[in-house]
């Protein structure tokens, strides 16, 4: 499956991520856990990059770090130029919550609170009137094909719908970045592809997103794979030819199809 | 965020746990609850404390034999100390001040009519006692000052004396046996009901002073002097005149204290309003107790609460809230708590009041200022007890707030 341009990174405009040396330590009593050891990588604006590496190869202590919600024992992050470890509490919240949108794995939505409140809940922490907020939420859950799911409590959804409305908040702000920690990890595979193929519309329309997976098929859709072992980049290579979300939905055969064969 | 929908999310998170939000509540309520009954008690006492002082009449003099002490009414007269009926005479011939006088001596006693019998206190005092204390007769008439002077066997019946005696014939004109000393009655006296200290002012009888010395006590002296001024601005006058005679009468020299004790009704209602406040900060303390008891259960609900919502605080973090924005949060909720529950209190305190009124016969009074005094302390208590478990989940780390399990 061929499809639309691939940039190479030293195509688009500016760094991004700057990760300078990061190692993160973590004291488990007498034990030092070394999590990660020495990462050193660029992002650049625009890119879709798919981290891969065994359990506990500290994939998503990596993620957290970049998310601005843990800190690096030692080393540099610089996001769009600014030296992260000098921010305040606070300027790193509004951080998260005007320019970072991260997808967890176990999605993380507030329990009994409608999916419509879930997605607004980053808008009611920057200024913004109730009636902008309302509708922005609204053109989220559309936008991740759930508009029809506005007053569902997170129960009341699939797990492939509660992603989507994980994902949903994680954009609803317009961020620049999307981080997501396996955000597939506990979808079947068609539900997957369609979380991919928002994912890649996201990154088409200049979002930078970043993902962390165990799945090769997922990493496909990516358009470089970073791979991590023992707390460091293990290889770091572009994927020249992506695959193209929307093409493989179209051949994948619907499950129900595939039980009444 | 805004404030409007910090509230909103505070009443939201409160509803999703309605019975635990009610129980807490609960503590908030029944001390609220009680401050406000408890107050109201104190302060229907002082009132009707007052009033029943105010009705006494407000230019009321007595005399009462023995020195001064503190804040006691009347002490103990001493032994050697008297009060005479010589002294009452002097008092009301040479103090112009002074327009009624009334000696006054009391004996207590079984009183029987026919074959119902009472027991009951025998006042002895003069005739123009009812004029002091401006107590009208209902039925018959008072006796006189002749009646005084030749020391007759009438008397005046209290309204309890006379429906216990005289349950249905009239009283007037029938006869008593006080400790066997045959008495004619000749009035009734109307109702004056219960005073302050829930005391039947109607269970007495009143009977010349003459014959009751003569009669009943066979004792002397006076055991008081009752006596109006001429106006409310005479008070300090008459007092100064009433000391000056007896002082001179009792050949006191001008460095010796009195030995005798003049009170009016402006340091009775001071005694009386003193034990008044007593009473009500006594209750409004114990009241506290159970507000502050209720504080410590907003105090546990919300630590339970923020330890329950560790991931939902690090959800919110994750996303962009700052640590201000869940001290709001966390802080707005007991607080929400802590008025609702101040609220339903001060309702359920003015019930409660009422029905105690009702019941007790007892009067209550709400006052404005109890009302803002324990809302004030439901507030104060919200963000007292509320605070330390909201700085705690606002002081959390994003990340181990969200690993937390
Ligand atoms: N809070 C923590 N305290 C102590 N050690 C930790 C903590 N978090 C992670 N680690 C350790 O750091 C290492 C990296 O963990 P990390 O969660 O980043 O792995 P991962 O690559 O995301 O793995 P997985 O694919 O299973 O999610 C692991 O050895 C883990 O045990
Ligand atoms: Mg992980």
């Amino acid at each position: 499956m061929i499809h639309e341009i691939t940039t190479t990174p030293a195509q688009k405009d500016g760094v991004l991520i700057q990760i300078e040396h990061l190692t993160k330590v973590y004291q488990l009593g007498e034990v030092d856990v070394h999590a990660l050891r020495g990462v050193s990588v660029n992002v650049l604006r625009g890119e879709f990059v798919a981290i891969m590496g065994a359990s506990g190869s500290g994939k998503s202590t990596f993620m957290n770090i970049l998310g601005c919600l843990d800190k690096p024992s030692k080393g540099n992050y610089f996001l769009e130029g600014i030296d992260v470890s000098k921010l305040t509490r606070d300027e790193l919240a509004a951080i998260r919550n005007l320019k970072i949108g991260f997808v967890f794995q176990g999605f993380n939505l507030l329990s009994r609170t409608s999916a419509l409140e879930n997605v607004e809940l980053p808008l009611f922490y920057c200024s913004i009137s109730n009636k902008l907020r309302k509708s922005k939420g609204m053109a989220a859950l559309d936008r991740v094909g759930l508009g029809d799911r506005v007053h569902h409590y997170p129960n009341q959804l699939s797990g492939g719908q509660q992603q989507r409305v994980a994902i949903a908040r994680a954009l609803v702000n317009d961020p620049s970045i999307i981080l997501a920690d396996e955000p597939t990890g506990n979808l079947d595979s068609r539900t997957s592809v369609e979380v991919m193929g928002i994912f890649q519309e996201l990154n088409n329309n200049g979002i930078t997103v970043i993902l962390v997976t165990h799945e090769p098929d997922v990493a496909q859709f990516a358009k470089r794979h970073i791979v991590f072992r023992d707390g460091k980049i293990k290889s770091d290579k572009f994927n020249l030819s992506p695959k193209v979300a929307s093409e493989v939905l179209k051949e994948l055969p619907m499950i129900d199809e595939e039980e009444a064969a | 965020m805004k404030i409007l929908n910090i509230l909103l999310s505070a009443f939201r998170a409160l509803l999703r746990n309605k019975m635990r939000s009610f129980l807490t509540m609960l503590g908030i309520i029944i001390g609220v609850g009680a401050v406000i009954t408890m107050l109201a008690i104190g302060q229907g006492a002082e009132f009707s404390v007052k009033q029943q002082i105010a009705a006494l009449g407000t230019n009321v003099l007595m005399v009462f034999p023995g020195a001064q002490q503190q804040a006691g009414v009347r002490t103990a007269a001493g032994s050697a100390v008297t009060l005479t009926e010589d002294d009452a005479l002097a008092i009301i011939r040479e103090c112009p001040a002074v327009r009624y006088l009334s000696p006054g001596s009391n004996a207590g006693g079984q009183v029987i009519a026919g074959n119902l019998n009472w027991s009951t206190g025998i006042q002895g005092v003069g005739s123009d006692y009812l004029e002091i204390r401006q107590w009208p007769v209902e039925y018959g008439e008072f006796f006189t000052d002749q009646d005084v002077k030749a020391a007759a066997k009438v008397c005046v019946l209290g309204r309890t004396v006379a429906d216990n005696l005289f349950p249905e014939t009239s009283a007037v004109d029938q006869t008593v046996r006080i400790r066997n000393v045959p008495f004619k009655v000749v009035g009734v006296l109307t109702k004056k009901g219960q005073n302050t200290n829930g005391q039947d002012q109607d269970d007495l009888i009143i009977a010349p002073y003459t014959t009751v010395i003569r009669r009943l006590t066979h004792w002397p002296n006076l055991r008081s002097i009752i006596m109006s001024a001429t106006s409310m601005n005479d008070m300090t006058t008459a007092q100064k005149q009433v000391s000056e005679v007896l002082r001179m009468r009792h050949k006191i020299q001008p460095y010796d204290a009195d030995d005798f004790t003049v009170r009016n009704q402006t340091d009775l209602a001071a005694t009386a309003t003193a034990t008044t406040d007593v009473l009500t900060i006594l209750l409004a303390s114990i009241a506290s107790v159970s507000l502050l008891v209720g504080g410590i259960g907003i105090m546990n609900i919300m630590l339970v609460s923020v330890t329950e919502r560790t991931r939902e605080i690090g959800i919110r973090m994750s996303i962009g809230a700052r640590s201000r924005d869940i001290l709001t949060q966390f802080l707005i909720e007991a607080l929400v708590l802590s008025l609702l529950g101040g609220i339903t209190g001060i309702i359920l305190g003015t019930v409660g009041s009422s029905v105690i009124s009702s019941i007790a016969k007892w009067p209550t009074i709400i006052t404005p200022f109890s009302v803002v005094l324990s809302f004030g302390f439901s507030i104060a208590i919200g963000i007292f007890f509320g605070f330390y478990p909201a700085r705690k989940a606002a002081m959390l780390n994003p990340i181990d707030a969200l690993r937390y399990e």
